[in-house]
């Protein structure tokens, strides 16, 4: 043990590997490797009758995805939902985040990020029936919009509801550490140069906590692209998600062609929140 | 510096050396096949199943050491009420998986993880094609006797003179209306294709249903002389696929087997005033407190049905068990029991004597086949057209292209 | 405070319409456990206590949550260990392809659960399969282990960099080698954190449904138990039921896992200026 432990000691190359083996090795076998197996199926065909996967590659279904209307309409409601999704919980987040991290006393600080934590313990699949029964026009919404004169929310606006209730507290908490972190003699120095409260805030504090809004938007907008449940729930609308599902018995290839498009979006996606400075703010 | 820059590059290098091999191993192993084996099974396929008793005494004794048998079915084919007394029975505890749809339960035998399926005609020829199942020795299965003669050796569960499973009962798709909103003698599918009660509609969201708009041409487009719902050449085809963008602006909410409470709550509040519907839909509305407003019927076009057949896993971890739930679910109690919970017409005759409300077999014309003559039950659509138009016909995979297009 | 009273009214104010805004549903699920009809309209009809018994007494819903928890634990433990080794990795060395890993790390969160969940499926069908290993609890475990790496590690490299490494080279420096330093100087330092993560990734695994559903094969864990009981109608309101209890008993190691991350950070404190100065 003593020796392993000199020898790793003046070895730091070594330490590294034997480090890092486990965890990449674990990521690149398993992930990767079943990425790859899936992505594989992209180049196929399938057998008409039996649903089996044919090997004999073309790029058959990418024509299809790209020749067929319905997938580009479906990826760009996709993209949009999930970008006006990100909208509305940085808009939602913010208030509470800053609330959390600059103004509320450690007690409240402390109970509110439990009352934010907790719901995420409340499974997806109860919520997601509970907004499904909320939204409908008997439901909870309708009840509650009825003495402001205003009817059942349609389809969309409750899928878009819906998603930006369900990832909240993931914009909220990143944002909260992001606002933490700022040293507060940062803002004061602000203030005393000269700048009011609202100028500091948009000049010092946004800027600042940017990359962390980025870091939240990573987890809205990937689990609004990917969902698969919700769209056909709430809205019986097709997404991306529900797309590649339905298609992925008595199609894969097909599938596996179209979710190349989440996996291309988000990989953007990431590399531009990596350049923003958003996997500091994680 | 140069020595450790190598090294960096190694390390880089192991990452991609071990995709490339995981790649190889896989593209020269086995199959990417989703289904078990490479041969296709075309004639005579054994019914042995590793681990099956050669007689019903040793079935019972392997079952009790089995325990348990891992089945996917139609939500309410295994309800507790005679599921807990097969387990008190046998020592076969039941696990069950509800299907949202036949291409639903065709993915889910795929993964080898299940003993049993109820599987509707749509889904059996594909199981059967993809060697997922087994047939079935109908010596093990002693209540197949009394099995309605109008439900055996039929083209969705024979294949080469060779039974692939045990019938489980069958049951139309009804047109469903709220009765205070259409007049109460409505008996055709018109208020659902015709845009009189646009965006009210309650529709099945599957490329199946493809088959009822065809259903619906049959009657009122008879120049285009579709014979066979399921068998649509290209113009039949185009015409339904239509018909079905036509509707889809009317529809409020699609449904399927998992949102059945979905259903029942847009029926009771308006939001949906017609659609189609089971018989298990149309019984919980009427147990609701206050019964929601319906009526249900099946239109003078004819209608899209089911017969569902009980099938068993070719890999089947739980064979005994397995062979024990087929020959209990058409015995004549049980059979009773599921066929009035989900309000379908049962397989086996002694049934209809068991049945609570005495008249139900009548209600469900169980015994009536000339009833059934225009119920086209659930089928897969190949290239065959089975006449004289030769191989031209729509295959599923059309059909399920078509759906997403439909759907939009 | 650099806010002025006005904006700190607005914040109140805008954070209890949030809170609000999440709470009300949960709300509605609680209304909903007591439910007699299975139709979801609102108001209520009528409401009754049945649930409540008819949930206690099923069985099936007692092997789903073993399921679970036997699952998030495993799950768990690998988390921790692949997440402390690469977090260790990536916050105390330099090296080429380091801002890869966080990428790497992050790819089974961050791409769409429809697709890691069918990755996973087309490995088990097409690779394990044949090997004879077919869907079981650790098929299960594999799926969400992958995916909360990723939780650990964030939590653990956060705390790296808040820590200075000056103090691991003094133990080096006086004598320890790596495995004690590692033992003795390291890993307390790390300990909230970890736990922290470890919470985070259990809570993770116990609500995942997407991967899990290609991955579990016929087992079911409470999720999955969850969505095969929302398709049948006659059930739904146990799952409402089971979903409350959910919500009340996870309060717990929510706010344990808060207590942990925020005495950390009191007590790394100047370690914590003196690395921030350094970033």
């Amino acid at each position: 043990m003593r020796r392993l432990s000199s020898f790793l000691h003046r070895h730091p190359y070594g330490r590294l590997v034997g480090l890092l083996a486990a965890p990449v090795g674990w990521l690149v076998v398993i992930y990767l490797g079943s990425l790859a197996l899936l992505l594989m199926a992209a180049f196929w065909d399938t057998e008409t009758f039996t649903n089996d996967v044919v090997r004999n590659w073309n790029l058959d279904n990418f024509r299809q995805i790209l020749e067929q209307d319905v997938y580009r309409d479906v990826a760009l409601r996709t993209i949009a939902m999930a970008a006006l999704v990100t909208l509305a919980d940085a808009i939602l987040a913010f208030p509470i985040a800053y609330y959390m991290a600059r103004v509320a006393r450690p007690r409240t600080r402390e109970i509110l990020v439990v009352a934010i934590l907790t719901p995420l313990w409340a499974s997806y699949l109860v919520k997601a029936f509970a907004w499904n029964a909320m939204l409908l026009d008997d439901g909870f919404i309708s009840w509650f919009l009825g003495p402001l004169g205003l009817g059942p929310p349609g389809d969309k606006v409750g899928l878009w509801l819906t998603f930006t209730y369900f990832w909240l507290p993931f914009m909220i908490l990143p944002i909260y550490t992001g606002l933490e972190r700022i040293p507060s003699s940062l803002l004061e120095a602000s203030g005393d140069l000269g700048a009011r409260s609202l100028r500091t805030f948009w000049k010092v504090t946004l800027p600042l906590a940017f990359p962390a809004v980025v870091a939240g938007s990573i987890f809205t907008f990937s689990l609004t692209l990917g969902d698969f449940i919700l769209p056909t729930l709430i809205a019986n609308q097709q997404f991306m998600g529900t797309v590649i599902y339905n298609d992925r018995s008595a199609n894969l290839p097909v599938a596996a062609a179209f979710a190349m498009v989440p996996i291309v979006v988000m990989t953007v996606y990431l590399v531009l929140a990596r350049r923003l400075g958003a996997f500091r703010a994680l | 510096m140069s020595k450790g820059r190598w090294r960096r590059f190694r390390f880089a290098g192991l990452a991609v050396y071990v995709v490339i091999a995981l790649l190889a191993a896989t593209s020269c192993g086995g199959d990417d096949d989703e289904s078990s084996g490479t041969t296709r099974e075309s004639t005579a396929a054994s019914t042995a199943i590793p681990g099956l008793g050669a007689n019903l005494d040793e079935i019972k004794q392997k079952a009790r050491s089995e325990g348990m048998v891992n089945l996917v079915i139609w939500a309410g084919y295994a309800d507790k009420s005679w599921a807990k007394t097969f387990t008190q029975q046998t020592g076969c505890k039941v696990v069950t998986k509800d299907g949202a749809s036949s291409d639903d339960m065709v993915d889910l035998m795929g993964s080898g993880a299940y003993d049993g399926v109820s599987a509707s005609g749509d889904a059996t020829l594909r199981l059967i094609a993809r060697g997922d199942v087994a047939p079935v020795n109908f010596d093990l299965t002693p209540n197949y006797a009394d099995v309605f003669d109008g439900l055996k050796n039929r083209s969705y569960n024979t294949v080469d003179g060779q039974g692939y499973g045990v019938p489980h009962g069958r049951g139309p798709n009804l047109l469903v209306f709220r009765k205070d909103k259409l007049p109460a003698g409505t008996d055709s599918w018109a208020p659902v294709w015709d845009g009189s009660q646009a965006g009210k509609l309650s529709i099945y969201d599957n490329p199946i249903f493809i088959a009822d708009a065809a259903v619906y041409l049959k009657a009122t487009q008879p120049d285009l002389e579709i014979e066979n719902p399921y068998e649509l050449d290209q113009k039949q085809f185009d015409a339904a696929v239509d018909l079905l963008k036509k509707q889809r602006p009317q529809i409020a909410k699609y449904w399927d087997g998992t949102t059945y409470a979905t259903q029942v709550t847009t029926f009771k509040s308006g939001e949906t005033t017609v659609g189609t519907t089971w018989p298990y839909q149309t019984n919980l509305m009427a147990a609701e407190k206050p019964p929601v407003p319906v009526a249900s019927v099946k239109p003078k076009e004819g209608t899209t049905g089911w017969s569902d057949t009980w099938m068993i896993a070719k890999k089947a971890a739980h064979p005994n068990c397995t062979y024990l739930w087929m020959n209990y679910i058409i015995s004549p109690a049980a059979n009773a029991k599921v066929a009035e919970y989900f309000g379908e017409a049962p397989s086996n005759e002694k049934a209809c004597a068991l049945t609570k409300d005495k008249e139900h077999c009548n209600t469900y014309h169980a015994t009536d086949e000339a009833w059934w003559k225009d119920v086209y039950y659930w089928d897969t659509p190949i290239a065959d057209c089975g006449d004289d138009r030769g191989d031209v016909c729509k295959t599923y995979e059309d059909w399920k292209a078509a759906w997403t297009e439909i759907k939009g | 405070m650099a806010e002025s009273p006005t904006a700190r009214l607005l914040l109140r104010l805008g954070s209890g319409l949030t809170l609000a805004f999440i709470y009300v549903p949960l709300f509605v699920i609680a209304i909903y456990a007591f439910n007699e009809n299975i139709s979801q309209t609102w108001p209520i009809d009528q409401y009754t206590t049945k649930w409540f018994r008819i949930a206690w007494e099923d069985d099936e819903v007692r092997s789903a949550l073993l399921l679970s928890l036997k699952a998030g634990l495993g799950a768990t433990a690998i988390a921790l260990v692949l997440g402390l080794l690469a977090s260790l990795a990536v916050a105390r060395y330099d090296f080429f392809g380091k801002e890869t890993i966080s990428f790497l790390v992050i790819l089974p969160i961050a791409l769409p659960g429809i697709i890691t969940g069918l990755a996973l499926q087309a490995t088990i069908l097409n690779v394990l399969s044949p090997l004879g290993i077919s869907f079981s609890i650790w098929t299960i475990i594999i799926g969400h282990a992958t995916f909360c790496i990723v939780v650990v590690y964030n939590n653990a490299v956060a705390r790296l960099r808040r820590v200075a490494g000056s103090l691991e080279e003094a133990s080096a420096d006086l004598g320890a080698g790596s495995w004690q330093t590692f033992r003795y100087v390291t890993f307390p330092q790390m300990r909230t954190a970890l736990l922290a993560g470890g919470l985070l990734a259990f809570a993770l695994s116990f609500d995942e449904v997407i991967v899990t559903i290609f991955t579990s094969g016929a087992q079911q864990t409470l999720p999955i138990w969850m969505l095969t009981n929302f398709g049948r109608p006659r059930e739904l309101p146990i799952v409402n039921v089971v979903a409350l209890f959910v919500i009340l008993v996870s309060i717990i190691p929510v706010w344990i896992a808060q207590r942990l991350t925020r005495e950390a950070t009191a007590v790394g404190g100047t370690a914590a200026a003196a690395a921030g100065a350094r970033q």
